[in-house]
């Protein structure tokens, strides 16, 4: 059975993975260019990175659209990174303070429930998905409404929180333009700030003009038409809604002041005109005073959109009598968070703060895209932030080859505004990886591989002995001087590229040859 | 100076050129060249891959062989690449550690601070940009990531070329996009890999350039594999090979895939032309 998109029905009901936006309009419809339909778990997907990878390079409108909106962004990043004098400062700055935080995350938290709860908000702990997802859906349902808007979260995308209020009877509208063309065309996001970046212009025409209800006629593909017919649609449901549903992205502990930073005011209409508002936020997002918004306030916008600042941040503390939302709610998500906390090297990944800034600037994620990750966090924070929070259901899992996406060129590093030492993380998550194949006595080719190559690498003469097997290597390339084919494994690297024949001679016998009348070994030295 | 050579593992069995012309190039400069015979590998390919405990013998090895730098053998250690510098630098001590080896952690750390990346060790530590090398070819190079972002080598490779005599030096562009190698990744991810390195490859070809020029035989024998792989009539050197070039002793030329006896190739050759 296909769902209506034409794609392969999922385990699940079909019906709870997909958006409400889907309903409204009726099942009989076209697929829509490559969406990914909505899985069950938000943060594994199914498949292993490599395969997930394949499919992706083939698909030649991604690659194009991906190298355009990327490059796009890194160059306008770079632009105004590169004014700012104190940048390094900044950086290190909002590093030390995400230290902070982390260090001190449970006196944090119940300092800022105090002040948020003193200002009328009330708070929830959520453990996990299950019990957030839970929380929302008795909350949106204790108002009687059937219908929300929602300000773009990761943090709701991270529970599926859309699919599960669709499972309760409670249409969520998305409000952000990108996020609306993603739930339009049932799709999963494709990355962290702009999550339709698989998409161009005239794909999205084409989602409206399917998807969308009174599209102008005769809308063309120009970006200004496109925004005033979302405009248009999205108008309605922000004067109707009662409910609005959003993330933060920062809480300050000592005002219990909650803050949403975003660029077209959709969130700005959301955080003011409905009469509840419900918030759900990772417990990680907290800083500790007013005075420490300033950093990554200058952080934040200069490595997300590469804009000086970003032109809506709302702040929020509690209920203000007779002015916006008088039932204010925040629901505090766990989820995997103190996992990550408990491990001290992973725990850095915490520190984040979504900016999105190593997914423009990553080669792998540059040819592949997000949904090659199976994540609604890709690139290289979603590469070190999955698999922590989902910790690892066995050798199978495919969050465990999402540590291995990646060449650890470190550009991601480079342009991280917290200093998230993304690559020492990798590989950090690639040993837990392998230290749990081995507690579950698991043999794999790599580890007998590595076991082999470590015994043969540990000690000059072995070494000096295996280094006469690339004879066998000078044979197989013969005149052509060129090693053109190997049989697997080896036909993973010869498949592309050629080994050059290897020396008659070797370094070490070259030195002895031309330098034996002066050996410095150690023994000699003592 | 009295210097000893991490020749590493790749180039001593694969590309032994790059440590040779290391070795050319610092006697030239009047300096002693010592290789301390017990030494293998860094262990960069274990630690990468996530192999900790398979690593710690190759790391203890490595120190053993290079610890007489602590006690004034040599003056420093000169490392023809920038990732096994790298790994050296950022990753033994720390990988001694989780297997919880402080004593050996603290060793590797002395050796490390010891332990220079070659464009390092001429301008930082020797003091020389002009090396008094003739290389008359057109080159690019390419600024391997580990030198880039790991090292912040900067522009020290540039500046030893651009002083050699004769050459034409080319701005690769993009260049400091990773060519997709990656240790393993180039097997375990091999097609996104391959993207990578279309791209890079794309960029090399687009300078005109003869001779692509890196610090790192591992990089280089990526790029070098995929430019042999299409016949493209660019041939990789490692910057050391260039800078150890002079009039009366000029590098080798290249011997690898003689076309007059390649019949495998005749029919791409045609088709690029």
């Amino acid at each position: 059975m296909s769902t209506f998109l034409g794609m392969p029905s999922l385990a699940a009901p079909g019906a709870s993975r997909r958006g409400p936006a889907a309903d409204q309009t009726g099942a009989d419809r076209t697929r829509v260019g490559d969406d990914v339909p909505h899985p069950d778990a938000p943060l594994r997907w199914g498949e292993t990175f490599p395969d997930a990878a394949r499919a992706a390079l083939n698909n030649s409108q991604l690659r194009r659209n991906l190298a355009h909106a990327t490059s796009t962004i890194r160059a306008k990043r770079a632009a105004v990174v590169g004014e700012v004098p104190d940048w390094e400062e900044l950086r290190t700055a909002g590093s030390d303070l995400k230290v902070r935080v982390m260090a001190d995350l449970p006196a944090l938290l119940e300092e800022f429930e105090k002040n948020f709860t003193a200002r009328g908000g009330i708070i929830h702990w959520a453990r996990d998905a299950a019990e957030a997802n839970r929380i929302v859906a008795d909350l949106v349902k204790a108002t009687g409404e059937t219908e929300v808007v929602k300000v773009k979260s990761m943090a709701t995308q991270e529970i599926g929180l859309n699919e599960a209020l669709a499972a309760e009877g409670i249409a969520a509208f998305e409000t952000d333009l990108a996020e609306l063309i993603v739930q339009l065309a049932d799709d999963m996001p494709s990355h962290i700030l702009v999550p339709a970046i698989h998409r161009n212009r005239s794909e999205i025409r084409e989602i409206f003009l399917e998807r969308m209800e009174h599209t102008p006629e005769g809308m063309t593909d120009a970006p200004r038409e496109l925004a005033m017919a979302a405009r248009a649609h999205l108008r309605r449901k922000f004067l109707a809604a009662k409910v609005a549903i959003s993330g933060a992205n920062f809480a300050v502990a000592s005002t219990g002041t909650l803050t949403v930073v975003e660029s077209e005011g959709n969130g700005r209409m959301c955080l003011t005109l409905p009469e509840t508002l419900i918030t759900v936020m990772g417990i990680e997002k907290l800083v500790p005073t007013f005075e420490d918004l300033e950093v990554f306030m200058q952080l934040l916008p200069r490595s997300s959109t590469g804009e000086r600042m970003n032109p809506y941040t709302s702040l929020w503390t509690g209920v203000t009598p007779g002015d916006g939302p008088q039932n204010v709610h925040l629901v505090l998500l766990d989820n995997g968070r103190t996992n990550a906390l408990a491990d001290d090297v992973g725990r850095a990944a915490l520190k984040c703060i979504r900016c999105s800034a190593c997914l423009n600037v990553c080669p792998v994620y540059e040819r592949v895209g997000g949904h090659a990750y199976g994540s609604v966090y890709p690139g290289p924070i979603g590469a070190i932030l999955t698999p922590q929070l989902t910790g690892s259901t066995g050798h199978s899992d495919p969050n465990n080859t999402l540590p291995f996406a990646s060449t650890l060129c470190g550009a991601c590093y480079e342009v991280c505004p917290v200093k998230i030492d993304i690559p020492s993380l990798l590989v950090h998550l690639r040993a837990r990886t392998v230290e749990e194949d081995k507690a579950r006595h698991r043999p794999t080719a790599w580890g007998a591989a590595m076991k082999a190559a470590s015994f043969v690498m540990a000690d000059s003469t072995r070494f000096a002995t295996a280094e006469k097997g690339t004879a066998a290597l000078r044979l197989l390339a013969g005149k052509k001087k060129r090693v053109t084919s190997l049989p697997y494994p080896g036909s993973l690297w010869t498949g592309a590229r050629d080994i050059p024949a290897p020396p008659k001679e070797t370094f070490r016998q070259w030195w002895a040859s031309t330098h034996d009348d002066s050996p410095t070994t150690p023994e000699d030295a003592s | 100076m009295r210097i000893a050579l991490a020749a590493t593992c790749l180039a001593d069995a694969m590309f032994p050129q790059a440590p040779q012309a290391t070795v050319r190039l610092l006697e030239r400069l009047g300096h002693e060249v010592v290789f301390p015979p017990t030494q293998t590998c860094c262990g960069q390919m274990h630690v990468n891959t996530g192999y900790f405990a398979d690593a710690m013998p190759i790391i203890t090895n490595h120190v053993e062989a290079f610890s007489p730098v602590l006690d004034d053998e040599w003056d420093a250690i000169v490392v023809p690449s920038g990732s096994c510098t790298g790994s050296i630098r950022h990753q033994q001590a720390m990988v001694c550690r989780t297997q919880g080896n402080e004593k050996l952690a603290v060793t590797a750390e002395a050796v490390a601070a010891k332990t220079y990346e070659l464009s390092e060790l001429l301008v930082d530590v020797l003091g020389v940009t002009d090396v008094g090398a003739h290389f008359p070819h057109r080159v690019t190079y390419h600024p391997t990531c580990h030198s880039l972002r790991m090292l912040h080598v900067g522009d020290r490779p540039l500046q030893l070329l651009r002083a050699v005599d004769g050459i034409d030096l080319v701005e690769l562009p993009d260049a400091e996009s990773c060519c997709g190698f990656g240790g393993t990744f180039a097997l375990k991810n091999s097609e996104t890999s391959v993207a990578m390195l279309g791209d890079k490859m794309t960029n090399v070809r687009s300078t005109g350039a003869e001779v692509l020029t890196a610090g790192d035989y591992s990089c280089l024998m990526h790029i070098g594999g995929g430019l042999s792989r299409t016949r493209s009539g660019v041939r990789t050197m490692h910057l050391a090979e260039i800078l150890a070039s002079t009039r009366t002793e000029p590098a080798q030329p290249p011997t690898v895939g003689d076309p007059g006896t390649d019949r495998s190739a005749t029919s791409i050759e045609v088709s690029t032309r």
